[in-house]
């Protein structure tokens, strides 16, 4: 049966062929849509949401090591969470075969960093596979299943944006039901203390060399001779683009088990071509490996090592110049950078930190990322996922050895499910090291910047099982913060309040919570319940009384237009959902804005 | 020969519908066919691209700079932003839409003037209104299977079996509006 699946549907059906009992994720661009897909063979797999990366990996260990068939996906900043289980777990391996997508970000596209992650493979000493289309990433999950059986190791599947987000056509089978293992307790196995993990240490070198041999045999790795001119070796995504671009003029040595490498091959591949070049995005991993072989060839001396290694890059690089294109000056072009959506509950608390003067705001990972642009100004910093709240304390007891304009106070922001992801870990060194530091936690009832995936605050499992509420202010409390403040962000006058209240207490550290569903979630019984009136109203800008003074330009709506000829600002009815705020910023005086009346 | 779609427009216009019915359309009629898009942050109101490739085998996902066969912009400005992505053979479908970016909502420039003008000094281009005729229809949203319409058409694909592909794919309350959508866009043509 043959359907048109993108790499992650692929990867998804691919476990699901293979027999894959249990899978887990924490969402991440360009992963997330593996584990929302395999969250459809309800019944054959259990597929959960973890609080994070390092969560899902060690729930994945637990579920492989009692004999069931595992999978857990991250996007490539994701595995450095997971990292710490995935080290260990190479050396005392699975029951069930066991497989870690990571999903790498050449270009950047969502992401802030561009890491190579196939680098994990050979510092954590496990193989790895990369697929080149969306057919591949499901055979390729299969055999990846079968080599961690074999060979007891768990097996890194390399992807990158394009492979996991490409449509393709895919010929798919059947499900194959292998069962769970039975579970034998087995500790030389399993617990790595110096004295058992210095055997096995030792057993993951010589099960790297079985490794090389089948790295040697494998179809994974061939050759496509069409001419002794020009030979390119390539894996993931890059086979394609050279494709397109040397077609039948060239020879391939299309690389799908990467480590460790086909060294035979690659030599007997060099020795039969006059010129090669290595087509790989980000790090030199292929190309160092052919220059450690003693040839030379065209790599990242001739090729950028950063972005997508497309065809029309690939055309400059070897051709000098890409395919003819029309020319234009970029004058009708103005920039269009991603925004805070109409009705979006970050806005409220943006609109009201950006007005404060000696506020150093450490930023985190989600849509409020957006918040250092125009028109709000706010954001200072952000590094990685929950780090706002590791960042924000350090900073604040710094600055607190300062005295006058040097001194400032830091406000920690971050949201619901990153707080449980990893930014809670920092909220209890600010509790324990005690130092004033502000957070705010944007709860927006869901993981919107992924695109809506359930979390502990939003009342379901990604099986739709409704589960208590984990409440962030009980948590916060629990913790030892005594100043906690919950408010709804589009209430600019409380939102003002609740700032001005934290910022007023120079001794404690605060805890300002926001309240309010994403625009675009779909709201469960109990958002109904709560927020009666969310978004069921629009409002609109009475054309005689504007001023045009711009004051409800500054919440950066999209829904709001300024007209420079007319001097006017109105609202583009489609995009307004009714939240209140710009009626707030519009002069007393003038109150040109209000909800509009049925 | 390989032959190349490129649909752009702002996060939340739907090209990613277009683009999903035009696939599963040409897979349909026997194509190799590869898509190709971003999701993530770029939806939150900024630029997006559906790229959509088909023939007898197609390699590269992406299509190239200079590599369109047609250009489908369903915001103006966007097909000025993606025009090197087509080929000077080419041409472009254009909605006569505009969507205002945060520095012109913000009133610190403005919207560029004549943009159809200058694409059809460039390349054969088509503009249509598929606002005002999605409305005429009875529903806004239609806008991008309107311009499908005109798309399918432009590139000789509108023989398709695009009724039964609309109703495998489309909700089927939404079946026939999308159905008369897609007609009423290939009249464009």
């Amino acid at each position: 049966m043959k359907k048109l699946l993108t790499g992650d549907e692929a990867v998804a059906r691919g476990a699901w062929e293979a027999g894959v009992k249990y899978a887990s994720a924490y969402p991440g661009t360009p992963s997330t849509e593996i584990l929302e897909n395999l969250a459809l063979y309800k019944g054959d797999i259990l597929a959960e949401w973890a609080t994070n990366e390092k969560v899902a990996m060690e729930a994945v260990i637990g579920a492989s090591m009692v004999g069931a068939r595992t999978i857990c996906s991250q996007k490539h900043v994701g595995l450095n969470v997971a990292a710490d289980p995935m080290f260990t777990f190479a050396y005392t391996g699975p029951l069930g075969g066991m497989v870690i997508v990571t999903a790498d970000e050449p270009g950047q596209h969502s992401s802030q960093n561009e890491q190579d992650n196939r680098n994990y493979a050979r510092h954590a000493k496990i193989p790895m596979v990369e697929p080149s289309t969306a057919q591949e990433s499901k055979d390729m999950v299969k055999v990846a299943m079968e080599i961690s059986e074999e060979y007891n190791t768990p097996v890194l599947f390399r992807m990158t944006t394009r492979v996991c987000h490409s449509k393709g056509i895919v010929e798919c089978g059947e499900r194959t039901e292998v069962g769970v293992k039975p579970y034998v307790k087995d500790i030389k196995k399993n617990i790595p203390v110096p004295a058992m993990s210095r055997v096995q240490r030792v057993q993951v070198e010589a099960r790297t060399e079985k490794l090389k041999v089948y790295s040697e045999n494998t179809p994974l790795n061939f050759a496509e001779m069409n001419s002794d001119e020009i030979g390119v070796i390539a894996s993931g995504v890059c086979f394609n683009y050279a494709k397109e671009v040397f077609g039948d003029s060239a020879s391939y040595l299309k690389l799908g088990f990467t480590y460790p490498m086909p060294t035979g091959k690659i030599k007997e591949f060099c020795s039969k071509v006059k010129k090669v070049y290595v087509i790989e995005e980000n790090d030199p991993w292929i190309e160092e490996q052919v220059r450690l072989l003693g040839f030379e060839c065209f790599g990242k001396n001739l090729f950028p090592f950063n972005g997508e290694m497309t065809p029309d890059v690939i055309r400059k690089s070897v051709y000098g110049k890409p395919c003819d294109t029309i020319e234009t000056d970029g004058s009708k072009v103005v920039d269009r950078p991603p925004t805070l959506c109409a009705g979006c509950p970050h806005r409220g608390f943006f609109y009201e930190i950006g007005k404060k003067k000696n506020v150093v705001i450490a930023g985190d990972i989600g849509c409020y990322a957006l918040a250092f642009t125009e028109p709000y100004n706010a954001t200072d910093w952000s590094n990685c996922m929950g780090s706002s709240t590791g960042t924000g304390h350090g900073a604040q007891q710094v600055f607190n050895m300062l005295e006058g304009d040097a001194k400032k106070r830091v406000v920690a922001v971050h949201g619901d499910s990153t707080f449980f992801h990893t930014a809670m870990n920092g909220l209890v060194n600010i509790a324990y090291n005690r130092s004033n530091t502000i957070t705010v936690i944007l709860d927006n009832r869901i993981t919107g910047m992924t695109g809506h995936q359930e979390n502990p605050v939003s009342g379901y499992t990604l099986q739709g099982l409704e589960t208590p509420e984990i409440e962030i202010a009980g948590v916060v409390k629990a913790m030892g913060f005594k100043n906690v403040m919950q408010v709804d962000p589009n209430d600019l006058t409380a939102m003002k309040y609740a700032i001005d209240w934290a910022l007023a207490n120079e001794a404690e550290p605060s805890v300002i919570i926001t309240r309010w569903p994403c625009v675009l979630k779909k709201f469960s019984a109990q958002d109904k319940a709560e927020f009666p009136e969310a978004f069921k109203s629009k409002s609109v800008i009475d054309q005689d009384k504007c001023i045009g003074c711009k004051s409800c330009i500054k919440t950066g709506c999209p829904a709001l237009s300024y007209d420079a000829a007319a001097k006017k600002v109105s609202i583009i009815r489609d995009q307004c959902v009714g939240c209140g705020v710009c009626i707030q910023t519009c002069p007393p005086k003038i109150q040109a804005i209000s909800k509009e009346t049925k | 020969m390989t032959k190349s779609i490129m649909l752009v427009g702002v996060g939340g216009q739907g090209t990613i519908l277009a683009a999903k019915l035009l696939t599963v359309a040409l897979m349909d009629a026997g194509y190799d066919v590869k898509m190709s898009e971003i999701h993530g942050m770029s939806q939150r109101g900024g630029s997006v691209s559906s790229q959509v490739r088909y023939g007898k085998e197609v390699h590269s996902p992406v299509i190239e700079e200079g590599g369109a066969d047609i250009l489908v912009a369903f915001e103006k400005m966007e097909a000025m932003r993606w025009l090197n992505y087509l080929n000077p053979k080419g041409k472009v479908v254009v909605n006569n839409w505009e969507i205002k970016s945060m520095p012109i909502v913000t009133g610190k420039v403005d919207y560029p003037a004549g943009i159809i003008e200058e694409l059809g000094a460039k390349v054969p281009t088509t503009s249509i209104d598929a606002a005002k005729l999605a409305t005429e229809l009875g529903n806004s949203k239609v806008m991008n299977v309107i311009l499908l319409g005109a798309t399918v058409k432009s590139m000789g694909l509108d023989t398709l079996d695009w009724e039964r592909i609309i109703k495998e794919n489309v909700k089927p309350a939404l079946a026939e509006l999308n159905i008369k959508a897609l007609k009423l866009g290939m009249a464009q043509v």
